[in-house]
């Protein structure tokens, strides 16, 4: 017999808990060569920005130990391109779209929101908090509690009412609870967690960054612990809110590992690269191991591992 | 996907690999690429690698081989691989070359390993009835790349090596210009590094001469969503993009090209910063 994979971000109902992360499944039709991209719970969009964006020079990537560098800087065709091309195309393979928003000011944000959901078709808006803000002279939105939760305020007011919104946290803060509670008050229906780590690597035969950007952000499974300790303690803090869990998942043993500590749904980033059909190995994994465990409801999993511990005291 | 390995060889300064792998086979066309992952399950290294064809074979339902340099990050491990073992790899990608329809002279020039991804454009432009002339170079003999092979094949084949340890002391691109006059040559093929293929671009615009680029090294997904090989490409529109080399290349028509804005972001590009973008010095993830 297998699970029942149904899952809730908010409440929008997906599928099954197993999410491409944003910018990192392309826009859909890349990886309907390789499967039906309906058979996700849903596909998380590149962080969409008002303006086209060329991104950054390349070198963009370089592949560190369990870990891939990246400075892209969102390249992509902007709102407008997005909503004529990218989503319509999204919504005729009968996918679900997270549609990822990143903008330089809380004016731009609003602009994103508004736009977005003007038309039905957005399942979920997530907020890349992780954007630098060009009115706090690049510092990201996601360092401070009271700016991520301005950006959230006014995102919540612009976008409909019945379009769940998720702030999407940085893991490199020193408070990601007070983050995560900042950004609920203001009016966020649910989390993800978490974005890159900044970081950096020299190739040292040419003794020069090896990326043309010198830092980038850091992702794959050498960043899975830092994800699991933000999910374990923002799902202890803010058990009713959903998370939706990512960083170094590569099986479905790794995707367990966040829905135990309070994930409600999975974002597969870095492993599409390693392997393009890692999101339905990593459901089917995911489905193999609940059912060896005896769990018939995916839900049921969710924060398992914050129940009591068994051992009496002597 | 998987393949399974059927040969593993030295040649040289290189390893060339067989894999048993029908469905690549089939659907190949000369200047698409493989895209191996290396290390096996669990592997540290998460990137793929993207590697030109030798060749594709119908044996055992479709093989295909493809060849790398010793000092490709993770070339241990793909070296050590025996007879039957597994092989995770993904292809053909890109787009290939395009051949003409009609019998032309064609040029094509390769250098170190790059040289791998001709021979089946050489075979399939041979099959049109064109003419086929080789340039084949590297840094030493021992890294030229298929000279037996170019010399069977081509109606010329000139090597060239920094060294002088095979035929001309040079570069592939010293010699060139002799060999498109003394073909007549129609159209340029190429398959090597940037800075070869950059020489090579300007070379056939000299000639008046259309040339078709194939980018060599690609690190990343191989599929179009890490974004990691982008490449200034002018479009038919005359506006330049930033444009992935692994979906939209690796063969691009030379001309395009912006070989002299590759590492930047050419100002007038596409989406490029402007007033609108982030503060400059910041990153954004
Ligand atoms: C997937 C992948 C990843 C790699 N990653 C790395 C890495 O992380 N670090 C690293 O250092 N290397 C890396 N490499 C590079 C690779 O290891 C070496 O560049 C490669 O082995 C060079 O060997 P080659 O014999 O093909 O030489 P080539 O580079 O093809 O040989 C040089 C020849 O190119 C021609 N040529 C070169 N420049 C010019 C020019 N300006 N004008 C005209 N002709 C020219 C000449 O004929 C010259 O003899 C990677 C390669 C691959 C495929
Ligand atoms: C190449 C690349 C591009 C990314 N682009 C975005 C983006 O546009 N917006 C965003 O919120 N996160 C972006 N991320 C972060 C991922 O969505 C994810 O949070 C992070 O990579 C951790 O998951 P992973 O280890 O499974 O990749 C990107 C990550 C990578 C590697
Ligand atoms: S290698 Fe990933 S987009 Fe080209």
């Amino acid at each position: 017999m297998s699970a029942d994979m149904r899952t809730r971000l908010s409440h929008v109902e997906l599928p099954n808990p197993i999410l491409t992360a944003a910018g990192c499944g392309g826009s859909g039709r890349e990886l309907s060569v390789f499967y039906d991209v309906s058979r996700l719970g849903a596909l998380t969009t590149p962080s969409i920005t008002l303006a086209p964006r060329a991104g950054r020079p390349t070198p963009r990537t370089a592949e560190t130990p369990s870990g891939v560098l990246n400075a892209v800087g969102a390249q992509g065709p902007g709102v407008d391109a997005f909503l004529t091309s990218d989503l319509p195309w999204l919504l005729q393979q009968g996918a679900r779209a997270v549609v990822s928003i990143a903008g330089g000011s809380v004016a731009e944000f609003v602009e994103l929101a508004k736009r977005l959901t003007e038309q039905p078709g957005v399942s979920v808006l997530e907020v890349n908090l992780s954007w630098p803000s060009m009115e706090d002279r690049g510092r990201p939105f996601a360092a401070d509690a009271s700016a991520s939760a301005e950006v959230i305020t006014a995102v919540r007011a612009a976008a409909r009412f019945d379009v769940p919104v998720f702030a999407k946290l940085a893991p490199d803060v020193p408070d990601v609870v007070a983050i995560a509670r900042a950004c609920v008050a203001a009016g966020a229906e649910g989390l993800s967690l978490i974005n890159t780590v900044p970081g950096m690597a020299i190739d040292v035969d040419a003794a020069r960054p090896a990326l043309a950007a010198v830092t980038g952000g850091l992702s794959g499974p050498a960043v899975r612990p830092l994800a699991v300790r933000c999910v374990w303690q923002v799902h202890a803090a803010l058990p009713g809110v959903p998370i939706v869990g990512m960083g170094g998942v590569m099986t479905g043993r790794d995707a367990l590992e966040l829905i135990l500590a309070g994930a409600c749904a999975v974002a597969v980033g870095t492993a599409n690269f390693q392997d393009p059909f890692a999101c339905p190995r990593i459901l089917r994994e995911l489905e193999e191991a609940l059912t060896a465990r005896g769990i018939e409801r995916a839900a049921e999993a969710i924060g398992l591992a914050h129940r009591p511990s068994e051992r009496q005291p002597r | 996907m998987t393949g399974t390995v059927l040969t593993i060889r030295q040649v040289d300064a290189y390893h060339a690999m067989t894999v048993v792998a029908p469905a690549i086979a089939e659907r190949f066309r000369p200047g698409q690429f493989v895209a191996i992952s290396v290390g096996g399950t669990g592997s540290p290294m998460l990137m793929r690698r993207g590697l030109p064809i030798h060749d594709v074979k119908p044996d055992y339902g479709g093989t295909v081989e493809f060849v790398f340099p010793a000092d490709l990050p993770g070339a241990g491990w793909l070296a050590e691989r025996r007879v039957r073992d597994s092989l995770d790899l993904v292809g053909p990608l890109g787009r290939p070359f395009p051949v003409p329809r009609d019998p032309v002279h064609c040029v094509l020039v390769g250098s170190g390993y790059g040289s791998a991804g001709l021979f089946m454009l050489a075979d399939r432009l041979q099959q049109r009835g064109s003419r086929v002339d080789f340039v084949l170079g590297a840094t030493s003999a021992d890294r030229v790349f298929g000279a037996l092979r170019a010399r069977r094949m081509g109606q010329t084949a000139t090597l060239a090596t920094e060294d002088g340890s095979l035929g001309v002391r040079g570069r592939v691109t010293d010699v060139l210009p002799q060999v498109i006059e003394d073909a007549r040559g129609d159209v340029v093929y190429a398959c090597g590094p940037m800075a070869m293929l950059r020489t090579v671009a300007a070379v056939a615009t000299e000639f008046a001469i259309p040339s078709q680029v194939a980018v060599r090294e690609i690190v990343g997904c191989g599929t179009g969503v890490c974004m990691s090989c982008v490449l200034p490409v002018i479009g038919e529109d005359g506006i330049t993009r930033m444009v992935r080399s692994c979906v939209e290349g690796p063969v691009f028509r030379g001309e395009r090209l912006r070989f002299d804005d590759v590492g930047t972001i050419p100002f007038d590009a596409l989406g490029a910063p402007g007033a609108r973008g982030p503060v400059e010095g910041f990153r954004e993830r």
